[in-house]
């Protein structure tokens, strides 16, 4: 669609303004891998409750939405293979760099960090590589 | 207090996410792939979330956060091992599956299954990671 630009940067500045909240309202950094990751390893405990309710707010949100456009094709791959694989490597990945697209991308970048900069030129380059050979030379994504 | 700006954080990151088409894997795996029929979308997303964080980031020094506490420490500018070695494995399975951390949460309301499946290996991937830490140390001198 010819709008999806528009609507990348309207999504986009929704979710600058909601790490703009997290920073500013409660002292914290917005990274979904950090979030979700300390609850996992027990490293969040002390403000569990906090990153809960910040995840029902993601999940609730797009709920609310959804109406409003009927369907949503995520066009997600059912190959089994590509997505355990894709999910532990994005797991075990974001959790050793100590960040992903949001904590190192959006948070990383705006405030100029060298971490966050390197970070996110590795994973995209490493993104873009397994794409063009996953799906150009082997065609399985 | 910090429930309430907690649910409204995650509430525009959720609403973010899901307008911005972010939960679509193909747009993300379309970005990544310049060979392709490009999808610029995503450079969108991530300038427009840049432009408010960058903003918010000038109000910081000097300040305490609106519930108390204090800000995150400025952490160190030191690239490792760990930061390069995760970030790449991090967007290896980024371009198979089309899906980061964020929108694989924000999409399991309407994702379907395998939505769930890919939920449930990235919780396992950071479930091992403290492991994988140790054993990455063992096996190379740390940075």
């Amino acid at each position: 669609m010819e709008q999806d630009w528009i609507w990348g940067l309207v999504g986009g500045l929704l979710i600058g303004t909601g790490g703009a909240v997290y920073l500013l309202a409660n002292g914290r950094i917005m990274g979904a891998s950090g979030i979700i990751g300390g609850l996992v390893d027990g490293t969040g405990r002390n403000s569990a409750t906090e990153r809960l309710i910040f995840l029902a707010g993601v999940i609730l949100l797009p709920i609310l939405l959804y109406p409003l456009y009927g369907s949503v094709d995520t066009h997600v791959s059912s190959n089994p293979l590509v997505i355990i694989a894709g999910g532990l490597l994005v797991g075990a990945g974001t959790r050793l760099a100590n960040g992903c697209t949001s904590g190192h991308g959006v948070c990383g970048i705006s405030r100029f960090s060298l971490r966050g900069i390197v970070a996110t030129v590795f994973y995209i380059l490493a993104g873009g590589i397994t794409v063009v050979l996953f799906r150009h030379l082997l065609g399985v994504i | 207090m910090r429930l309430l700006f907690a649910f409204l954080a995650g509430g525009l990151f959720g609403a973010g996410l899901f307008v911005s088409g972010m939960t679509d894997t193909a747009k993300v795996q379309g970005w990544l792939d310049v060979f392709g029929d490009w999808d610029p979308t995503l450079a969108f997303v991530m300038g427009g979330a840049i432009i408010p964080m960058a903003i918010a980031w000038r109000f910081v020094p000097g300040r305490r956060p609106l519930v108390g506490g204090d800000f995150p420490a400025q952490v160190s500018s030191q690239v490792s091992r760990n930061l390069v070695l995760g970030s790449t494995m991090f967007g290896a399975g980024w371009g198979l599956a089309g899906l980061c951390p964020g929108p694989a949460i924000a999409s399991l309301s309407y994702g379907g299954v395998w939505h769930w499946v890919f939920a449930v290996a990235m919780l396992a991937g950071m479930a091992l990671t403290p492991l994988l830490r140790v054993k990455l140390d063992r096996l190379i001198v740390a940075d």
